[in-house]
């Protein structure tokens, strides 16, 4: 017996190695760790099972045939973190750098498969160099088999992509289907077409940074929901992250205790809002200062900042938190606000985690870009994505909620449950100098006149009263009270329970 | 008695002044301006009158808006606090002709003390001992010689017409008297047009120290002993102590009697303040009189146990002083610290904005020690730019000097500020350095100790223990929250390796962890060494829990307070002037943490970047401009004070970010450089 069990060591000794000692040299020069030391970071300590770590290609073009390491250039398995159930997979570019084969790619699938069936998030961690090219289509048809998971598992289980090298080609759709990308500053890169390929094409030189870079991918193109500084910090946020999410669409969020108190109030909210209404304030303030311990974990915080979205606690559940940022615009709505905050309420609807919504909106941005860029439909996204989301909605106006964006911004009329509004909310079609200019064009000539019809609209409409009085707003509460609002209209929602008319699926705007 | 008062001032002092006429039942009047609507004073009294736009100089400095709240109020007499309108002669004066009385001296003393060579020669002829020098003609050196020795070495020679430091010349024996006079003269004659040259005692290694003196309408003074305040940054105070650990009582009484002399003299009848300059040698010689309450007198109001304002509005209200000069005794020891609104780290550059975090330390009465916090700011409140950026006073009081330092270092480390920058971590700093635990100060102390500017310090000894340990732990509770998560594999409890790595920037301790398994039981953090040996372990008694900004226990039985900012995967710990970014890590990772590399910050030479918030007056260049070190290449504006920014190297202008009139945040880029 003793010899077998010898042989058992010896083989997984043989598979742990990946790519040998030389190959993990390299991968730490390069700023990296290795497959199966990122997996170590991600999960509990001693929790990961590997499946499938003897698995070899069946290639036997272009020599291949004498080029075999068990593995096959991805590790799988699963494991827990915090002690929940979390699948796994890891490109292990210490193998045939990471590429994909038609082996490496079932094992992929295997993982997915049995991530879905027993309705556990799947996590992937990207450093490879995409399809293997020996392979050829039977790469291809790999590929395709993990596309056709992540769509079946979307909105079912979390899918989280963490890019931590290399990511092209074909590679990078399955992290694109998946709910969340993050990716290692500096050592990490994504792009449908490298910049070879880009210079004989379009005779654009461009670097892999550049092109594909953590920095354009979480500020400008959005594919990206945030970077960290390298794969420690990136793997022990994911472990952060995970702690928000909950395990599947039926599970519920989880709940983790807490010692801050559901009424606590904060009296430096009642003076949050500055007493001129063009000055801006931070709304993270606010966000910090209303979930539990102030923990908040932002998503997409370098992309269109004039809204902030994220997970934060209440009394230890889960919330989804989106919000006008006045320091940014102005906390405008354009195109990728709307998108990013619409992407985010419809994760937080897929998973049954309750939105609250902080509101202190001008309006839609105007301008013949934003028209170009298809402001209407990016815009009816958010609309869109609030309408038809089922679970519990709170909202609260601290300031302005101007025109159609007051609409979008989780109103009453959109099937919000709860909706606050400060002493200090705004609710009115427009600001009022607008809203005069537009009434009184005939007077526009007299500055005292038009001075004190403005004055006029704003006694009238500055205020949350007219919006309250229609039952529009619920109640008008004090910022310092919000956490105690919030706490206990989250808590009475809690067995909230509403269905769309039956659909096979409904057609947003994309 | 007066039935209600009105305070002519704002800030911490108007707060102080309010305690304590609600404490005598007198009914208080605030008057704010425009930037001062929401202010604490504005909501601790019990009623407020607006007098004006933010400027000071159109409200709380314009005699006649605060005649016209007292009229309004029906306010009885006015506090003018410090600074502002206190030390106006004209304000007694003009209230008084409204009937309104002035809880401060009569304007007889001040007019008198308000000038400065009317002042020592006031002193001079009270026998108050001023600093000797030789004020007429001096014919040539030999002449300089003659009355340098009269007065004593070193002497210092400076012209008449000069400012600053030219023309200034310190001179410790005769030939450098002779040379210094010469040369002074000449430089005098070729800078100022004017050879005229004046000699003075100078004093080394200068102490300032002052008496507090209280006198009433009825020709009573008495002193209450001295405060020192040496420690000071560019001629503004920063700690204060009294009493003085250079005095000895036959010092303080001749101080203090001289004070008296002066303050008879001019008929002083409030509380007011006689500044002297000290040499180590105890030698001491009157600078000048402040005749107000000065910002600094709750340090003597600690040891003497006498409330300073209650007895200004005492004496104002005609009452005799209740105590004679016997009666006054000092108690124990009493440190003050100004907290200011200022960078540190940028050379105490001035910092504005929301008080997003205001956690001051609690004020307590424990065992002896007495921690006071004398404040003008709430958390949510906006530091503005119109005001003295001071915007509390933190003093300790205790039995010896050094257990009220230590318990003002307790105290500032407890004291949490978010939003602006401020210069907490300075003070605490400070606290620990050992020459002024030693007492050896003087008014050069800062720039001595601190000559390139103030940097946060290294953890040294014990500190490093105390971080780890406070760090483990708020892992530890931490980590033992997480295994309470719901929705966990059944039947297989989460497990934590009790062996830690915590890095503290670049410095690494392993440590492992016990107890703590219940939320009322001890922890135990023992700290192992290279070798894997238990080197010490401590006891640990944590009152934090989860989120809290401040972590305060026990660590091997001292009382610690560390705050705690959380950044990712780890806290920013500040401890007694120590800040870190601390990480607690298993030992893998923290194997795997080290491959990780180094990241070179930003190069940020090819910008300019905007020092403090503020607004951009001018620029002086445009695009493409080729600039010269020293050339002046923006104005910003920030609490009133143009800073002209200049170029560090030559260079030329790629790009410009800002225009005159925008507001930019600390560390906007100004302009690029090619």
């Amino acid at each position: 017996m003793k010899h077998v069990l010898d042989e058992l060591e010896r083989r997984r000794d043989e598979a742990r190695l990946g790519g040998g000692l030389k190959r993990i040299e390299a991968q730490h020069n390069r700023g990296k760790l290795t497959a199966r030391e990122r997996i170590d970071l991600l999960m509990d300590e001693n929790s990961f099972e590997e499946f499938d770590m003897y698995i070899e290609h069946r290639c036997t073009d272009f020599g291949m045939e004498k080029q075999k390491t068990p593995g096959d250039g991805v590790v799988t398995g699963w494991g827990t973190i915090n002690g929940r159930v979390v699948y796994v997979f890891a490109k292990d570019f210490t193998v045939f750098g990471g590429s994909l084969s038609e082996t490496h790619a079932k094992k992929i699938t295997k993982i997915q498969d049995m991530a879905l069936q027993n309705r556990a998030p799947i996590i992937g961690l990207f450093d490879a160099g995409g399809a293997r090219i020996q392979e050829g289509v039977a790469a291809l048809g790999g590929y395709g088999e993990v596309f056709l998971r992540n769509v079946l598992s979307s909105g079912v289980i979390p899918q989280i992509s963490v890019i931590m090298g290399p990511c092209a080609g074909g590679d990078v759709y399955s992290p694109a289907m998946t709910d969340f990308i993050f990716m290692v500053k500096d050592t990490s890169y994504m792009f449908v077409t490298g910049p070879d390929v880009v210079k004989t094409v379009t005779n654009e030189t461009v670097t892999a940074e550049e092109l594909g870079g953590a920095k354009v991918h979480t500020s400008k193109s959005s594919i990206a929901d945030n970077a960290y500084e390298n794969d420690v910090e990136v793997l022990l946020q994911m472990r952060r992250l995970m702690d928000f999410l909950p395990s599947n669409n039926q599970a519920g969020v989880p709940k983790l205790p807490t010692q801050d108190s559901p009424d606590r109030t904060d009296k430096s909210l009642d003076t949050l809002i500055p007493d001129n209404p063009n000055k801006p304030y931070d709304i993270k303030e606010l966000i910090h200062k209303v979930v539990d311990e102030g923990d908040f974990f932002e998503i997409q915080p370098s992309f269109a900042k004039n809204i902030v979205v994220g997970f934060g606690r209440m009394e230890g559940h889960t919330v989804g938190i989106v919000a006008n940022q006045p320091l940014v615009l102005a906390g405008v709505l354009d195109s990728d606000a709307s998108r990013k905050a619409a992407r985010f309420v419809r994760f937080c609807d897929c998973f049954e985690i309750p939105i609250i919504t902080f509101v202190d909106v001008p309006g839609f941005l105007p301008g013949t870009a934003q028209e170009y860029g298809g402001l209407i439909k990016h815009g009816a996204k958010l609309l869109f994505a609030y309408s038809e989301a089922t679970v519990p909605k709170v909202t609260v106006i601290t300031r302005k909620a101007y025109g159609g964006a007051y609409d979008v911004m989780s109103s009453k009329h959109i099937r919000a449950d709860v909706n606050y509004a400060w002493p200090t909310a705004e609710i009115a079609v427009m600001g009022a100098k607008g809203a005069v200019e537009i009434l009184y064009r005939s007077e526009l000539g007299d500055p005292e006149k038009i001075a004190a019809r403005i004055k006029e609209y704003q006694d009238r409409f500055a205020n949350p009263f007219v919006a309250a009085e229609r039952g529009y707003i619920d109640e008008v509460i004090n910022p310092a009270s919000t956490r105690r609002r919030l706490c206990r209209a989250l808590n009475m929602l809690r067995n909230k329970r509403v269905e769309n008319p039956w659909k096979k699926h409904d057609n947003i705007p994309l | 008695m007066f039935k209600k008062i009105l305070i002519a001032n704002r800030g911490e002092i108007a707060c102080r002044v309010i305690k304590t006429a609600r404490k005598m039942g007198i009914k208080t009047v605030a008057v704010y301006s425009d930037a001062d609507r929401d202010a604490l004073h504005v909501e601790m009294a019990d009623e407020a009158v607006h007098i004006g736009p933010p400027a000071a100089a159109e409200s709380y400095l314009i005699i006649e808006k605060i005649i016209a709240a007292c009229k309004q109020t029906g306010a009885e007499a006015v506090h003018p606090g410090y600074g502002f309108l206190s030390e106006r002669e004209a304000f007694p004066v003009e209230l008084k002709k409204a009937g309104i009385v002035f809880i401060g001296p009569n304007p007889g003393a001040i007019a008198a003390m308000g000038d400065k060579i009317e002042s020592k020669k006031a002193a001079a002829k009270a026998k108050v001992s001023t600093v000797p020098g030789h004020l007429g003609e001096i014919s040539d050196g030999k002449h300089a010689v003659k009355i340098a020795e009269e007065i004593g070495y070193p002497v210092m020679i400076k012209a008449s017409a000069g400012g600053g430091g030219k023309g200034m010349r310190i001179a410790y024996d005769r030939k450098e008297c002779e040379e210094g006079f010469e040369l002074a003269r000449s430089e005098a004659k070729s800078s100022f047009g004017d050879d005229r040259i004046f000699i003075e005692k100078f004093i080394e290694q200068p102490r300032h120290i002052e008496i507090q003196v209280l006198g009433d309408k009825h020709g009573n003074v008495v002193y209450l002993g001295e405060r020192e305040c040496s420690i000071q940054r560019r001629n503004q105070k920063v700690i204060e102590e009294a009493p003085s650990p250079l005095l000895d009582e036959k010092t303080r009484r001749a101080m203090g009697e001289q004070a008296v002399a002066l303050a008879k003299a001019v008929n002083y009848d409030s509380a007011g303040t006689v500044e002297f300059v000290a040499g180590q040698d105890k030698s001491f010689f009157f600078l000048e009189m402040n005749t107000r309450l000065q910002v600094e007198h709750p340090v003597t109001e600690m040891i003497t146990g006498i409330d300073l304002v209650e007895q200004m509005i005492r004496v104002a209200a005609g009452e005799k002083l209740p105590f004679r000069q016997a009666d006054i005794k000092l108690n124990g020891w009493a440190v003050e610290s100004r907290i200011y609104a200022e960078d540190p780290y940028r050379n105490f550059l001035p910092s504005i904005g929301r008080l997003t975090k205001y956690r001051p330390p609690a004020e307590t009465s424990v065992n002896g020690v007495t921690v006071r916090n004398d404040t003008g700011v709430f958390e949510g409140g906006e530091i503005s730019m119109f005001y003295d950026p001071m915007i509390a006073k933190l003093v300790t009081h205790a039995a010896t000097r050094e257990a009220a330092i230590d318990a003002q270092a307790e105290a500032l480390d407890a004291f949490y500020i978010d939003g602006i920058q401020h210069n907490v971590p300075f003070l605490t700093s400070l606290m620990q350095h050992p020459r002024w635990r030693s007492g050896n100060i003087s008014t050069a102390f800062i720039k001595e100790v601190y000559p390139d500017g103030f940097a946060a310090r290294a953890a040294a000894g014990d500190e490093m223990k105390v971080l780890s340990a406070v760090a483990a732990t708020v892992d530890h509770q931490n980590n033992a929250r997480r295994r309470e998560i719901t929705h966990q594999m059944s039947g297989r409890p989460v497990r934590f390796a009790k062996r830690r790595v915590v890095k503290i920037g670049d410095t690494v301790q392993l440590l492992e962890v016990s107890g703590g398994e219940t939320a009322s039981e001890l922890f135990y953090v023992t700290l192992l060494g290279a070798d894997d040996k238990p080197q010490e372990t401590l006891e640990i008694v944590s009152g934090w829990s989860p989120g809290e900004p401040v972590w305060t226990g026990r660590v091997g039985g001292k009382q610690v307070t560390v705050q705690v900012r959380p950044i990712l995967n780890g806290n920013n710990l500040a401890y007694r002037g120590v800040q870190a970014p601390v990480r607690v890590y298993t030992e893998r990772e923290a194997a795997l943490a080290a491959l990780m590399p180094e990241k070179a910050a930003a190069d940020m030479s090819k910008f300019l970047l905007c020092p403090m918030p503020g607004l951009v007056k001018a620029l002086h260049v445009a695009e493409g401009a080729e600039v010269k070190a020293g050339d002046t290449l923006a104005v910003v504006e920030a609490m009133k004070m143009e800073n002209v920014l200049r170029a560090e190297r030559d260079g030329v202008v790629k790009k410009v970010n800002a225009k005159a009139g925008d507001s930019l945040a600390v560390d906007a880029v100004i302009l690029e450089f090619a």
